[in-house]
């Protein structure tokens, strides 16, 4: 079976230039996984959801049935759909809301009717213009179809949804920050305990997060089973996932790919996938799960695209990006604006993260340019120990939010892996790359 | 041990919401519609702060002033928040916000060259305006189009791929008018409005998740095993 065969779940309609209308939804057997839903108990869809063994796309990788039947024993308030997608090199859920706004709209009111919640948020980036406005003309025909809001195709069942922008805020995809948010605040993540906003969430009532891609493989799962999902892929990752594909490669893009029976060689090297690296140059390194995940280098290519597999090989799927770096690239470089970026989101809570990102962001600045010193090495791991203590994977965390533990990442990975490309910059005074 | 000092009375419970005076009739009405989608009004003030922005092109001290009376909060504590997040501007910014990715896929793909070329062609720095305030240039983070590296934004539209020549050719565009049909200026972010009012009235709602509910424990009660009376 080739890599591109198996069933496109939820990148079915990207194809055609109309994927976003309600027609071509219709056309395309849209609405029907939410009229089979509605003909279910609401238990029985859950338990499909469950049987899919779904994990959330959205970076942690929690068993989607697992966070909706913890919750079940109080009843959710809220469903809350995290569109937020900011993490550097993620564009898949920008695909989604896009160019299929009407999947996202279904697999939403299918949730809402397995919680039995009457009210949506979808957080949406507020850089997404188009995807707000696409997502916002679907929910309208949506309506109008009778697919949300009052009395959903005759069944009694009602849900409102309400499409919020966000204003410009990487730690908003953290899901109390973006629960904050919501309610008007400062995007600050919250003290856990407790640890999910299924507990004490929006408003302090029990509300439920999943990222869109969770949201959008719901209507296929209902239509064909949670066991044919669970059929594809390995081990818990289960199904297709989207992944996000930038850097130097031929074709970067996103590819809906079979979990566990796809390779990261196959992803960046494949003809028909990323069709390998430009200018006949090599692979030098690869982030494989956003820029918070520890990076892998050649020897690491025949990884299975699996969140255990990756977990194991000490890095993480996370938000489904893989970066890919060519050996003319300067790791200095690419660490220090990793570390920047994070200095600059980093919401100023808590000491580690807000000081350790800004001195860290300077002394790579200072080696990139030629005016470090030999101890500056030592010094940006005891400054990323200080962050993360042991500089364990997966980290340990002195934070309120995991986006400090991430800091140390790409810091720790260049040193490891490219210490020689750290002591030439010093050593001569400047970046050998430029 | 002394007692704690009891913590003042909120001040909020003592002012009286102004009626707004800087916003227009029209994008109250709009907000007050924004208002009423969400359970507590303060839920509101970010896309209110978006619709001010629509109408002034950045987010106005008397704007502010009008959203805190609508949601119910200080003008202080509107200033707190949006002074948070990178889309509301709180000092004036040009008719076109164009937004330069130089995050790592960015970076790889020459980011940082073309945000030198943006500055040195425009004449400003990032976070500058032009002179005739026309356009605002910002070093942005990943945009999440990552597979059209360098990517670049014009208040919020995606222009796709830059490089320094059609980076030029893009801002003459804008300063010629020939993208005004794609791209509104800066402020106007969502122009597809919802089409219907509050679909389900919220006391409608509460009535139905009890019936639902009762309705499941009918459900659990029916499909529990027929134990015969003893448990
Ligand atoms: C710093 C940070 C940023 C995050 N950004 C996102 C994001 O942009 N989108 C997203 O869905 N989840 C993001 N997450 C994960 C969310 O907190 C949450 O786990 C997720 O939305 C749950 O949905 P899922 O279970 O469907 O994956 C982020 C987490 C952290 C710590
Ligand atoms: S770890 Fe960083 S981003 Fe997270 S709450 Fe603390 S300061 Fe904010
Ligand atoms: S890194 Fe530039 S758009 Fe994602």
């Amino acid at each position: 079976m080739a890599i591109t065969d198996p069933p496109k779940i939820v990148t079915s309609r990207i194809g055609y230039d109309d994927s976003h209308t309600l027609e071509r939804y219709l056309a395309t057997g849209g609405y029907e996984g939410l009229r089979k839903a509605l003909a279910m108990t609401p238990e029985a869809v859950a338990a499909e959801v469950d049987a899919a063994s779904l994990l959330g796309r959205g970076g942690a990788g929690f068993p989607a049935g697992r966070k909706w039947s913890m919750l079940r024993k109080a009843p959710v308030t809220y469903l809350v759909v995290n569109g937020d997608e900011s993490e550097p090199a993620t564009f898949k859920d920008h695909l989604l809301v896009e160019r299929d706004p009407h999947q996202l709209v279904e697999g939403v009111v299918i949730a809402a009717f397995a919680l039995q919640v009457s009210q949506v948020f979808i957080f949406l980036r507020g850089e997404f213009a188009l995807g707000l406005e696409r997502v916002q003309a679907a929910l309208n025909d949506a309506y109008a179809h009778g697919a949300v809001g009052r009395d959903i195709f005759g069944s009694g069942f009602s849900v409102d949804v309400v499409v919020h922008p966000g204003a410009g805020a990487y730690i908003c995809g953290e899901e109390t920050a973006l629960l904050e948010s919501l309610e008007g605040k400062r995007g600050f993540p919250r003290i856990k305990p407790p640890f999910f906003p299924a507990a004490i969430g929006l408003y302090g009532d029990p509300t439920v997060v999943n990222n869109v891609e969770t949201m959008s493989n719901l209507p296929w799962i209902v239509r064909n089973g949670g066991a044919a999902f669970a059929a594809l892929g390995g081990g818990r990752s289960t199904g297709t996932r989207l992944f996000a594909l930038a850097g130097h490669v031929h074709n970067p893009g996103v590819y809906e790919l079979e979990m566990v029976t796809t390779t990261f060689d196959d992803l960046i090297n494949a003809p028909v996938l990323g069709g390998g690296i430009p200018h006949g140059r090599g692979l030098k390194a690869f982030i494989p799960g956003g820029v918070s995940a520890p990076w892998f280098g050649p020897d690491q290519l025949d990884l299975p695209l699996g969140q255990d597999e990756v977990a194991e090989a000490g890095s993480m799927l996370g938000s489904g990006s893989v970066v890919v770096m060519d050996d003319h690239t300067c790791a200095v470089r690419a660490a220090w604006r990793i570390t920047k970026f994070f200095s600059r989101e980093s919401c100023g809570q808590c000491t580690p993260c807000r000081e350790g990102s800004g001195w860290l962001e300077r002394i790579m600045d200072r080696i990139e340019r030629g005016e470090g010193r030999e101890a500056d090495l030592d010094l940006l791991l005891d400054a990323c120990d200080n962050i993360a203590p042991g500089l364990t994977w997966p980290p340990q965390q002195t934070t309120i939010c995991v986006l400090g533990s991430s800091i140390p990442s790409s810091i720790s990975s260049a040193i490891t892996m490219f210490r020689d490309e750290f002591l030439v910059h010093i050593k001569e005074g400047g970046c050998p790359y430029d | 041990m002394t007692e704690p000092t009891p913590l003042a009375p909120p001040r909020r419970a003592a002012l009286a919401p102004a009626a707004p005076t800087h916003l227009s009739a029209d994008v109250v009405a709009r907000a007050r519609q924004l208002i009423g989608l969400y359970p507590e009004p303060r839920s509101a003030l970010i896309p209110l702060c978006h619709l001010a922005q629509e109408q002034d092109g950045w987010l106005t001290p008397e704007a502010m002033v009008d959203i805190a009376g609508l949601v119910g909060v200080t003008p202080s504590e509107v200033l707190g928040t949006a002074s948070f997040y990178d889309m509301l501007h709180t000092e004036p910014v040009g008719r076109y916000v164009v937004a330069v990715c130089t995050n790592i896929a960015c970076l790889l793909g020459g980011a940082g060259e073309l945000l030198e070329h943006a500055e040195d062609s425009l004449g400003i720095g990032a976070g500058g305006t032009t002179p005739d305030g026309t356009v605002t240039l910002e070093e942005a983070e990943c945009l999440a189009d990552c597979d059209r590296a360098p990517c670049v934004q014009v208040n919020h539209r995606y222009v796709g791929a830059q490089s320094p020549e059609s980076f030029d050719r893009l801002i003459d565009e804008l300063r010629s008018g020939a993208r005004d049909a794609d791209i509104p200026p800066h402020g106007t972010l969502i122009r597809v409005h919802r089409a219907n009012g509050l679909a389900v009235d919220p006391d409608v709602v509460v009535e139905e998740r009890r019936a639902a509910a009762e309705a499941k424990a009918a459900r659990e009660a029916a499909a529990a095993p027929a134990t015969g009376g003893g448990a």
